[in-house]
């Protein structure tokens, strides 16, 4: 038995034996095991299960616009080189040489028709075939058998610019996998004129804590005012109270318009815009202070008049959150990707998005709602995502205790008429509420449960 | 930069505009040349000078200090990669005009800045200070190196990295920082709990 069927058959983990763990007993309905953030045997199989048995989000397209142009990047613990190749095709190339596992590529992004390894200079196309290899002669056979091909993630696909990758043969397509969560995130990307943007760097965060404490956070509406508090202070230093950025919490946040989403497949969904006003400039009217805001919104009400707040709020934070199981989440104007490093360390990296205008639909405003746009976004990872982190690093902490095991996420539960269920099987309740990580995490125990069928694949 | 303030940037952002990111770009492209290196020791000792004021000030958590000793116009800018970058386009760890640097002060002063909570305990060493000039007489670019050592939650880590700063002449007064761009050696890595001021 190969060792990949091994992980198929006894589901990643590290000894040839069944799972030592029961999950229902580990995922109940209203709390969890703290071993689930602390416990490397269930990193290490989540490394399977969750981060290659079900899509993972991998990188957006405009980081790698051109063919031959590569970035590199992990799936799970996997070294990748994600590349779209000389024939344009997106692929996601196990960077590591086929001969000795040498890293191939030592660089996080570029442009390359191939890739010779630095240690014995075997070459690979960019579609992972081996391309040479030096003193053949000194080889009794050739080099013609497939396996000496570089591994791939055997499924890439992209929803829209946003690139995903599984290993699992039976998941479902990925346009079926996101179901509803894709129209939010449609919406999410039409916000933009020809619905184009890019990725411009990013802020780059980590914390010593398990990468599940970042994604039960990601739609949590009950932690923000306290969490929060030393950035809702700030962005009302000079404002009267309850104006600005996130302040509609402050007050009863359950009994607003704005809710919380289960979407299905782990995915869930904040949705904060009915909270706004529902007209054009809505979005820039609650912004807070932010380097250049009055300069530029001077300039396009003198410039632009009327189209003034459309431009406005395409600088403007959008104010959702749509969290893609288990590692991307699009907050703001933010492309977030969660990143695991072990058990208790991971990545949070919040890529910045800019406005595209090739066709210039806006006027020739885009350079000025770019400079703006960029400092919006720059606010929350200095101001406000530093104390999750914190909190993230002190739950962590705090799970090392080890008789006290369980960790809740019930609020709401048991509630008569809190929680509704839709026809389409998406779930909303009030914006506190825990009911998405209730649920997601049934997804996670769904996964951990199910051995996935991997597979790598390779150029013929 | 230099026209007479027509609006308080304590409270409103009007000089953070194209003109301004084309002068601070320009400010940081091309600055280091041997030509314009300051050999008058007493001048490159007053820059020393206010660059260990300043990293005394930081670590002694007198960050009202530290803001006094920047122009009412100013910028102080983070880059998230090694070439710097053009700001308008792109996303930096900070790029903080003079309201933003009063936001940072004012939110680790709240109480409720979670990661400052209990605060770091900093030690920084400045070396290697160079003073630059440039086209206007009232004006000099500053490199320094530095290491910063911050203590908290029972470790003590090292950040470290470079500084350009440009500082202009007050009339009758003292010199006082208008820019500064901070280069931390692993700007584009991820990076545990930004929060003390750098």
């Amino acid at each position: 038995m190969s060792m990949l069927e091994q992980l198929n058959r006894y589901g990643g983990w590290p000894s040839n034996t069944p799972c030592p763990y029961d999950w229902d007993e580990l995922i109940q309905e209203d709390r969890v095991h703290r071993l689930i953030y602390t416990d490397p045997q269930i990193f290490t199989a989540e490394m399977t299960h969750i981060f290659a048995g079900t899509w993972v989000y991998l990188a957006h397209e405009s980081q790698i616009p051109n063919n031959n142009d590569y970035m590199t990047l992990r799936l799970g613990m996997r070294p990748i080189i994600l590349t779209r190749d000389s024939d344009g095709e997106l692929r996601a190339l196990y960077n590591r040489c086929t001969h000795r596992g040498t890293t191939l590529c030592r660089f996080e992004k570029g442009s390359a028709k191939s890739f010779q390894c630095p240690y014995h200079g075997w070459t690979f196309r960019n579609n992972g075939k081996l391309s040479g290899v030096p003193w053949p002669d000194g080889y009794a056979g050739d080099f013609s058998d497939p396996k000496f091909n570089l591994a791939q993630v055997s499924r890439v696909a992209s929803y829209r610019g946003f690139i995903f990758g599984t290993l699992n043969a039976d998941a479902p397509s990925l346009v079926d996998w996101l179901g509803p969560i894709a129209t939010p995130i449609d919406e999410w990307i039409d916000r933009h004129p020809g619905g184009k943007f890019r990725v411009c760097e990013a802020n780059r965060l980590m914390y010593k804590g398990n990468w599940k404490l970042a994604y039960d956070n990601s739609a949590d509406g009950y932690h923000v005012v306290f969490s929060h508090r030393s950035l809702l202070e700030t962005e009302n230093r000079l404002m009267a109270p309850n104006e600005k950025g996130m302040s509609y919490y402050k007050t009863k946040p359950d009994e607003q318009p704005m809710y919380v989403a289960y979407m299905g497949n782990g995915h869930h969904f904040k949705d904060k815009r009915p909270n706004l006003p529902k007209r054009v400039g809505g979005l820039w009217a609650l912004e807070s202070a932010h380097p250049g805001k009055e300069h530029y919104e001077e300039k396009f009400r003198a410039k632009y008049g009327a189209r003034a707040d459309e431009f406005l709020d395409l600088a403007g934070s959008e104010p959702v959150n749509i969290n893609v199981f288990p590692n991307l989440s699009l907050l703001g104007n933010h492309i977030q990707v969660i990143e695991p490093l072990s058990v208790n360390e991971t990545n949070t990296t919040w890529y910045g998005t800019a406005v595209v205008d090739d066709d210039n639909v806006l006027d020739g405003a885009v350079d000025d709602i770019n400079a703006l746009r960029m400092r919006t976004q720059e606010g929350f990872p200095n101001f406000g995502e530093v104390d999750d982190l914190s909190n993230f690093e002190e739950i962590q902490h705090g799970l090392e205790a080890i008789e006290d095991e369980w960790v809740y996420m019930h609020r709401g539960l048991g509630i008569p008429g809190r929680v509704k269920t839709h026809d389409n099987g998406v779930i909303t309740a009030p914006a506190t509420d825990e009911v998405f990580m209730r649920e997601y995490i049934k997804e996670w125990k769904r996964l951990m449960k199910h051995p996935p069928n991997l597979h790598v694949r390779r150029e013929p | 930069m230099s026209q007479p303030l027509t609006h308080d940037p304590h409270k409103t952002s009007h000089y953070i505009s194209d003109e301004l990111y084309r002068d601070v770009i320009a400010m940081f492209t091309d600055w280091q040349g041997d030509d314009r290196l300051v050999a008058d020791p007493a001048e490159r000792e007053r820059f020393r000078m206010l660059i260990e004021k300043e990293a005394r000030l930081l670590d002694q958590d007198n960050l009202e200090a530290w803001l006094s000793m920047f122009t009412p116009e100013c910028v102080y800018w983070l880059p998230t990669t090694p070439n710097a970058g053009d700001p308008r386009r792109e996303i930096t760890i900070s790029f903080d005009d003079r309201r933003r640097l009063e936001d940072r002060v004012y939110r680790l002063r709240t109480g409720y800045a979670w990661s400052q909570a209990p605060k770091s305990r900093t030690v920084r060493m400045v070396t290697n200070v160079e003073v630059f000039t440039t086209a206007e007489p009232g004006a000099r670019m500053v490199r320094s190196n530095f290491l910063i050592s911050e203590f908290r939650g029972s470790s003590t880590r090292w950040l470290n990295g470079w500084c350009g700063y440009r500082f202009v002449e007050q009339p009758g007064g003292p010199w006082l920082i208008q820019a500064r761009q901070l280069n931390l050696i692993d700007c584009d890595q991820n990076l545990r709990n930004p929060s003390i001021v750098l």
